[in-house]
């Protein structure tokens, strides 16, 4: 019965998923999955009520402190910061899994079954990675470290030997059956985790953030496998191929590889050299933005990660309704990998009641540039650069951008000329029919939204 | 292998299709409230830090449990709320506008 109550929970978490793949059923979705959470607690709690030695401390002092936590971060959370509580959570789940797996060991003394001893030292090591490793991003999205790329001594090697010696350890775990040698897996990929993240840029948090959120569920099924439970294989399983799909996603949007993305140390030799001093830009004001705006008839907006950071989501809608209101079509043009997480910017503009249906992937926008009148271009760069489909020797270059050169004017609102995260310089910013409005980007669109009222 | 296990490994090859088959088409609009949500089902490892905080003995077992029912806590209350609150932004949008 508990069995057929778990696999309950499986298909609810299944539901779950499937309601969250469109804007409607999205949030009936979410609520799906919580009640399949809630039955398998309940389902475990009266599992194991009535067991003599069962200790309610830990159980309710655990639940108190950590639902506590997570429904203060979840409910006093900006959007703007999203991806690092993300991360974030995505690192309590892979602690969570490593800690069940490595309560096993402390039950048993290290005496498993050879394909369960597999399985306890996947748990640790995946999900230690996955604890560190969502910390490191974490603090680089918070701002608490640099989000540059920092380089490793052996630069990828350093990581590619670390993870051999966690293989290796993994392997003396599973082989000797030595407590020790878990606890050893633990600190070896505590370790990587830190060194595998914090050698990646910012601007790939993307596929990082959807590869931990894909082995956050991996340890939690192998975490399954430990303890013989369904629910868990099922949950983590689901999160697993979730996550996975993102993650391939997220760099195809790139044009990059997974492993690239992880070892290549992208950004870290800072680019072909910057001449950007010399070259002229078509400096523009607030007003020479607005006045080319009110004889527009069609704008797309393209945001980046600038418009998180500036918290500009409001400034655009603001000037949005603004226009709109004098007859232009606005729309948004998305670009899978704008911002700190999939989805970011969708998240932002859903924050200030931008409706969903007018935010445009790749594939619908591009076509329609060509005919548009001013692409507003806040906060985003390399996901614009025109050198991704020009330039061979670019080190973006095969990347799908947003082919904002293709419109009649582009505003670029940005704060100076300075390179993208790629250290890459940008050639839409010194085009002819580029205006640069060289401002943070909220207070450039307040400024342009000013100026618009005045005309 | 015991049959428990290859049952296991028989779930877990099901469930990881169901996965990619229910989510590859998913817009990039609910990218983030799908990873938020599913994040959150990734705290399911929560039944297991059940088990280990319930029916653990000794300090060292106390502690793991302890550790390990409020990551997973965090992970799922948080997670499910995050989420429901970005959905809640997405939901109240008209699909027209006058």
């Amino acid at each position: 019965m508990t069995t057929l109550l778990y696999l309950a929970a499986g298909v609810l978490f299944i539901l779950g998923l499937r309601g969250l793949g469109s804007p409607r059923t999205a949030r009936r979705g979410n609520l799906l999955a919580a009640i399949g959470m809630l039955l398998a607690i309940v389902v475990t709690v009266a599992a194991i009520i009535d067991e003599p030695e069962i200790v309610w401390g830990t159980i309710i002092a655990g639940s108190i402190v950590g639902g506590g936590i997570g429904a203060y971060l979840a409910l006093r959370v900006q959007m703007t910061a999203m991806p690092q509580l993300v991360a974030a959570f995505n690192g309590f789940g892979g602690g969570a899994s490593a800690l069940v797996a490595s309560a096993e060991v402390v039950a048993t003394d290290g005496v498993f079954s050879t394909e369960t001893s597999v399985t306890v030292a996947l748990s640790i090591a995946i999900g230690v990675v996955t604890f560190s490793g969502s910390f490191v991003a974490y603090a680089k999205l918070q701002g608490l470290i640099t989000g540059r790329p920092v380089g490793l001594p052996g630069g990828p090697w350093f990581n590619a030997v670390l993870a051999g010696i966690a293989v290796g350890v993994g392997i003396w775990a599973v082989s000797s059956g030595d407590p020790v040698a878990y606890w050893v897996l633990a600190g070896v990929t505590f370790l990587l985790g830190i060194t595998a993240v914090i050698a990646i840029g910012g601007a790939d948090m993307p596929v990082v953030i959807s590869l931990l959120n894909s082995l956050s569920g991996v340890a939690a099924a192998m975490a399954g496998f430990v303890i013989t439970n369904q629910a868990l294989i099922i949950g983590g399983a689901l999160v697993g191929a979730a996550g996975l799909i993102l993650t391939i996603q997220m760099s195809q949007a790139m044009n990059r590889s997974i492993a690239n993305v992880l070892f290549a140390g992208f950004g870290t030799e800072g680019g072909p050299a910057m001449d950007a001093g010399d070259k002229p830009v078509n400096r523009a004001s607030p007003d020479d933005v607005a006045i080319s705006l009110a004889y527009a008839q069609t704008v797309m907006v393209v945001p980046g990660y600038g418009l998180a950071v500036a918290q500009a989501q409001h400034a655009v809608r603001d000037l949005a309704n603004a226009l709109e209101a004098r007859g232009i079509t606005v729309e948004y043009a998305i670009h899978p990998v704008a911002g700190r997480m999939p989805g970011h910017m969708n998240v932002l503009l859903a924050e200030a009641d931008v409706p969903y249906d007018l935010l445009l992937d790749l594939d619908h926008s591009n076509p329609k540039l060509p005919n548009t009148d001013v692409v507003l271009v806040v906060g985003a760069n390399d996901v614009v650069n025109p050198s991704a489909r020009d330039d061979a020797s670019s080190p973006i270059y095969g990347m799908p951008i947003l082919e904002v050169d293709t419109a009649r004017t582009t505003v670029v609102v940005k704060r100076s000329l300075s390179p993208g995260f790629a250290g890459i310089d940008n050639p839409l910013f010194y085009k002819e029919s580029t205006m640069m409005l060289f401002s943070d980007a909220k207070a450039g669109l307040e400024a342009v939204l000013a100026a618009l009222e005045e005309l | 292998m015991s049959e428990e296990f290859i049952q296991g490994i028989v779930v877990f090859v099901l469930a990881a299709f169901v996965g990619f088959e229910v989510i590859s088409k998913v817009p990039a609009t609910l990218h983030t409230p799908l990873m938020s949500g599913a994040n959150a089902i990734s705290g399911i490892t929560i039944v297991g830090a059940l088990f280990a905080a319930g029916l653990g003995e000794g300090t060292v077992a106390a502690i793991l449990g302890f550790l390990a029912v409020t990551f997973a806590t965090i992970n799922v209350i948080g997670g499910f709320l995050v989420t429901d609150r970005m959905l809640e932004m997405f939901k109240r949008k008209p699909a027209k506008r006058e």
